[in-house]
């Protein structure tokens, strides 16, 4: 159970991103956040993982606080939490094999990783999950000379990597096209089906939403607007999100 | 659709408004353009700035002689043959008339001198036959009676032609005579295969010389540049802050931790030196302790964990962790000492390869020398990291007051140590022998400023460690940039002595400032996009900068090394007008002896290896990044 109270963010130049957002997230739910650009679904996320301090407020994952965690104890708690980014962030240079197995770094004792090598068993466990995602026959090749769905696949790979329990992806497909956007969510859907793992994912499209999601918050300007089931959102409710002039696409 | 051409009107209306002359900035161009015209001015003026020289006739006339030289580098010379033919001449006809001289050998070269006898000064017409076609050489006037005689009057310079044939006007010196004199003609002829000429040995050697002193350079100013690099990046430096206790406790670890490095390895080298001359002794611990090492570091330092350990657990492995460094530091002088004898050894066996020998013997002998500071160095980062987390921990647990209590004392006790420490380094170099300014004036302002820190900033307040590094790092790179490394190299020929080795220490430590300041400034433009995505798969900061950092880094980072030694190749060039080494220094020489030519040769050299590394690095770029 992820519990957010009170969340509030302001950044250094006094822009409010967040405003006294707060949410429950029960275990295995997949929750979209929705919202136009700016309106803080991604410091929402991040602060989550706290890649992003917040100014106020408190987090708790399955009753720890995460905004009091010591750096040594938001390590163990960040390799629980996967990311994916709407620009993928994968290491270029590198190849995919490495990409993917970056995502064991947190259970990994650092005074090894100057000598850039792994546990076999995570050397296999990283060949399954890119299996799992279709790229295994790529693992050898430098990360940006993939498309950016197999990219984005990676990032997933990378994700699962870390056996998280959740999974926070901000706008995964806002950078691929329709049909990729659809693979690219089906793995997360798979992933919150057969694991059991928490998803939250910020989306742009309303269809993907309807599709894929169990429930619905939505910010405007840093505050929540709705919390609710897809279907909940009519015309009236998209205004309230979205604004007066927008109108519905898709 | 409306708003964006509503928009695009506004912006076109803003332009014209700009375009509109105002006369305020008429007068702005106005003066902007005079202060120009002055500033020019006083440059000329402050330069020295005039052609007049340029006109006069003889500096024409020398600027012309060097650029011929330069033109002519001695670089290859040939087997000289010469053919010397004398032919006798009356300056003052003889008032007996000229005595009937025996025929000359026409089977050889032979000259012809019409009139035979003439006034000193004037001309006489002089023809050689039967010469080396093409050959070219001076034609002399020999004073007095013998032949043989190596003093010569005048110069003229003579060029046979197809037929071996030459005619020229020669001036008769004002050298009378009674007796018969001579007219020599002595023309030379190359013969055989061109022949690389000292200066081009000579050259060859110091070239080589310098390319391999800009590499030592090079690369150990590259090893030390890169961590460097990383603690004056801003943005990996930003986002390190740390509570005061934890910097405080940190500030007295180092210190204290130097101290205890190094006298334990000073211990640990005590037990190896009984053995420093023996090799199956040395050969031995050089199996046997990596095995240890590695079993050792693979033991204590487990490389996966799911669930966290426990107390007991984490001090059997400290324990096994710190055998194993004093087993890796004997490793290390046993290392060494197998290089030094394996060196010595060597340099009387391996006859012309002796150098390798050589270098086992000083790479030995380095190691030897860094392994007790590298100790201390180790100790010292790992007793202020420990105490820093001990800082860090107890900031966490402690209720307010006691933080507040705590971060009092150690701020306190930290800053006394460290303004002490300070006084004693300006005690060692001014020698002021006052222990009121160099012991317990600094020790009270220490403890004083590290009270006041602590009393003002809240308990659990965490400060800007890093962006404090980070000034300090820039400042200190900055100041030791500005030295060039010409005058770094005038110390270094004092420390120790003139040769090249003082110039890769003065080129090694301007390439550390330098190219740090250019790495870590490619390091804060990398994408920060992997950074996020490796710290939230929950990596520390070292792991961050090995998997998101380095990786993106590579590519800038050769083709800056690449820069870099080019930079150094030519910096070499110089760095022996000061003693440093390499070609400069014959160069210099050369320049001084009025040598052009030779200095010509020196310059084409370094013209070659500056546009072969350039050719060089540019393949490797491609190649490789």
């Amino acid at each position: 159970m992820l519990q957010i109270k009170n969340l509030t963010k302001i950044y250094d130049g006094g822009v409010k991103a967040l405003e006294n957002v707060s949410f429950d997230v029960p275990d295995g739910q997949f929750l979209a956040v929705i919202g136009l650009s700016g309106s803080g679904k991604s410091t929402l996320l991040r602060c989550i993982n706290r890649l992003i301090e917040p100014t106020d407020g408190q987090i708790l994952w399955n009753g720890e606080d995460i905004t009091k965690a010591s750096p040594e104890e938001m390590r163990r708690i960040r390799r629980k939490i996967g990311m994916v980014f709407q620009h993928f962030n994968l290491v270029h240079r590198s190849k995919v094999i490495t990409n993917v197995l970056a995502g064991r770094l947190g259970y990994i004792n650092p005074a090894w990783s100057f000598l850039n090598r792994f546990p076999k068993q995570d050397i296999q466990k990283a060949y399954q999950q890119m299996e799992r995602v279709g790229i295994a026959d790529k693992a050898n090749h430098r990360a940006d000379e993939l498309s950016g769905g197999q990219q984005q696949r990676v990032g997933i790979a990378r994700a699962l990597m870390q056996d998280p329990q959740m999974i926070l992806a901000d706008e995964p497909v806002a950078s691929l096209d329709p049909v990729l956007a659809h693979s690219i969510m089906k793995h997360l859907e798979d992933i919150n089906e057969k694991d059991h793992v928490t998803v939250l994912c910020s989306l742009h499209f309303l269809d993907l939403v309807h599709r894929y999601a169990d429930r619905v918050v939505a910010l405007n300007q840093g505050q929540l607007v709705f919390e609710g089931l897809p279907s909940e959102i009519d015309d009236q409710k998209f205004k309230d999100i979205y604004g007066r002039d927008a109108e519905r696409v898709g | 659709m409306d708003a964006t051409q509503s928009g695009l009107g506004e912006k076109t209306m803003n332009n014209n408004n700009d375009k509109k002359a105002s006369p305020w900035k008429s007068i702005q161009l106005g003066l902007a353009i005079l202060f120009g015209f002055v500033v020019y001015a006083y440059g000329f003026q402050i330069t020295k700035v005039d052609l007049e020289d340029l006109r006069s006739e003889r500096r024409q006339q020398s600027l012309v002689r060097v650029m011929r030289a330069l033109a002519r580098p001695e670089i290859l010379e040939y087997e000289q043959q010469e053919e010397v033919i004398n032919t006798p001449v009356y300056v003052t006809c003889p008032a007996s008339g000229v005595p009937t001289l025996p025929g000359a050998d026409t089977s050889g070269p032979y000259l012809i001198v019409t009139p035979a006898c003439a006034e000193p000064g004037e001309t006489v017409q002089v023809e050689g036959f039967n010469f080396a076609p093409n050959t070219a050489g001076p034609l002399r006037f020999v004073p007095g009676n013998d032949p043989a005689n190596t003093v010569t009057l005048g110069r003229d310079n003579v060029q046979t032609d197809a037929s071996g044939y030459f005619v020229v006007d020669f001036i008769l010196p004002k050298r009378p005579s009674e007796d018969v004199q001579y007219i020599r003609a002595t023309l030379s002829q190359n013969v055989g295969a061109p022949r690389f000429t000292k200066t081009a040995y000579d050259t060859w050697e110091k070239i080589i010389e310098t390319v391999f002193l800009a590499l030592l350079a090079t690369t150990f100013g590259t090893f030390l540049a890169i961590p460097l690099s990383f603690i004056a990046a801003r943005n990996l430096m930003k986002p390190v802050r740390s509570p005061l206790a934890s910097i405080a406790l940190s500030l007295l670890g180092w210190p204290i931790g130097i101290a205890i490095g190094y006298v334990i390895v000073r211990w640990v080298e005590g037990w190896s030196s009984p053995f420093a001359g023996n090799i199956p002794v040395n050969l031995i611990s050089m199996i046997i302790a990596p095995v240890l090492v590695w079993f050792g570091l693979r033991w204590a330092l487990p490389q996966e964990e799911i669930t966290v350990p426990s107390t007991s657990t984490r001090m059997t492995r400290l324990v096994v962790l710190i055998l194993t460094i004093l087993v890796g530091f004997y490793g290390l002088f046993q290392l060494a000492s197998l290089s030094m004898n394996l060196g010595r050894l060597s340099m009387t066996s391996l006859g012309s390869l002796a150098f390798l020998g050589n270098f086992l013997f000083q790479a030995g002998d380095i190691v030897s020398i860094i392994t007790p500071a590298l100790g201390g160095l180790a100790a010292g980062g790992a007793l202020s990291s420990f105490m820093g987390r001990i800082g860090q921990r107890s900031t966490e647990k402690l209720s307010i007051n006691s933080a507040k209590l705590f971060n009092i004392t150690f701020s306190t006790l930290a800053g006394a140590v460290t303004f002490v420490l300070i006084g004693q380094l300006i005690e060692w170099l001014y020698q002021i022998t006052n222990p009121f300014y160099t012991l317990w004036g600094p020790l009270v302002t220490g403890a004083l400023l590290g009270l006041v820190v602590a009393v003002v900033t809240k308990a659990k307040d965490t400060l800007p460690t890093g962006m404090v590094i980070y000034y300090v790092t820039r400042t200190f790179l900055n100041g030791l940039r500005s030295i060039e490394a010409l005058v770094m190299a005038i110390v270094f020929v004092i420390a120790v002595g003139i040769g090249p080795f003082a110039g890769v220490m003065a080129l090694g430590l301007h390439t550390i400032v330098s190219l740090a300041k250019l790495y870590s400034e490619q390091v804060e433009s990398i994408m920060a996009g992997p950074l996020e995505a490796i710290q939230a798969t929950g990596a520390n900061r070292l792991q961050t900068i090995v998997y998101a950092v380095i990786p993106q880094i590579i590519p800038p980072y050769i083709s800056y090394t690449m820069y870099r030694w080019d930079i150094n190749v030519r910096m070499s060039t110089i760095i022996g007008f000061v003693g440093g080494g390499g070609i400069g220094f014959l160069l210099q020489q050369n320049i001084n002896l009025l040598n052009y030519r030779a200095a010509s040769a020196q310059m084409f050299a370094i013209a070659i290896v500056v546009a072969s590394m350039d050719y060089i690095s540019s393949v490797l770029r491609e190649k490789y990044v």
